[in-house]
């Protein structure tokens, strides 16, 4: 999978692409962490629009991002989920610890 | 259930293996016509099963993971994962939500997934002999078809 970002006023936008397991998980974080650190943003946006497969690998790098950018203030959530990775999501349950909106996708 | 088709094979216990054994029941699962709804339900499972079969079974070590996919009749597709490493001491207590022992790299959530999304799931294991996980889902048959 790739991870790709852009930053403005405050926020730090994180697109996720391809494939997301326990395999990507890992290096994935450990870029997210480097750019997280690099910004510490209000807002940080998980865009998942490109992202086409997640398992539960997924929900916990979610709640990690999370956690990262609550450690300086921020806030962060995902947007653009397709039906895969939202259905991974409603069945986890972290829509009570984070906000996701949806795009409708296939 | 009489079988109808089934494919059989066997990988070491590296992450990199994840994203084939996903593909590979997939692309078995095409014979059975199911939609996109259940390929990624297919998908997403196998993932967990396999991954829990690498991260958990063998910590030290890369064993030997075996799948083995059949075709049953009334299309059902029949997914068996198998490990033989550590084994799960109380297997009831590891398949209820949030229960890991990874760390926080894990959710567990992973049998709760697999349960969710197949329409039947049984794990049976014992410690130090392995792990064998057996799913079942029915591809519903299609209006027009
Ligand atoms: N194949 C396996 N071998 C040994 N232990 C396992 C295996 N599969 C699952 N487990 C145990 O069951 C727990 C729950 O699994 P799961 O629901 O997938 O959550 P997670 O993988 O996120 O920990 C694991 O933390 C582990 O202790
Ligand atoms: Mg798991």
């Amino acid at each position: 999978m790739k991870v790709l970002s852009s930053y403005q006023d405050g926020r730090l936008t994180l697109y996720l692409k391809g494939e997301l397991d326990h395999h990507e998980a890992a290096s994935a974080l450990r870029r997210i962490s480097r750019t997280v650190d690099d910004y510490l943003p209000q807002d940080c946006v998980i865009d998942m629009e490109g992202l086409t497969f997640m398992d539960s690998s997924g929900i916990a790098l979610i709640l990690k991002i999370s956690r990262l950018v609550a450690e300086t203030g921020g806030r962060a959530w995902v947007e653009n989920a397709r039906k895969q990775p939202l259905k991974v999501i409603d069945a986890s349950g972290i829509d009570r610890v984070i906000q996701i909106s949806t795009a409708a996708r296939p | 259930m009489k079988q109808v088709n089934y494919i059989k094979f066997e990988f070491p216990a590296r992450s990199v293996n994840e994203s084939f054994a996903r593909a590979a029941a997939a692309a078995f699962a095409a014979q059975m016509d199911p939609t996109l709804e259940e390929l990624g339900d297919i998908k997403t499972a196998v993932s967990e099963a396999v991954t829990n079969a690498i991260v958990h079974a063998y910590p030290d070590r890369a064993g030997l993971v075996q799948m083995r996919l059949r075709a049953l009749e009334g299309n059902v597709l029949e997914i068996m994962v198998r490990d033989r490493g550590r084994g799960i001491p109380d297997v009831q207590k590891a398949m209820e939500p949030m229960f890991s022992t990874g760390g926080d790299d894990r959710s567990g959530m992973g049998f709760t997934i697999m349960a969710s999304f197949m329409d039947g799931l049984r794990v049976r294991s014992a410690v130090d002999r392995g792990t064998t996980v057996t799913m079942k889902k029915r591809i519903k048959a299609k209006a027009g078809a």
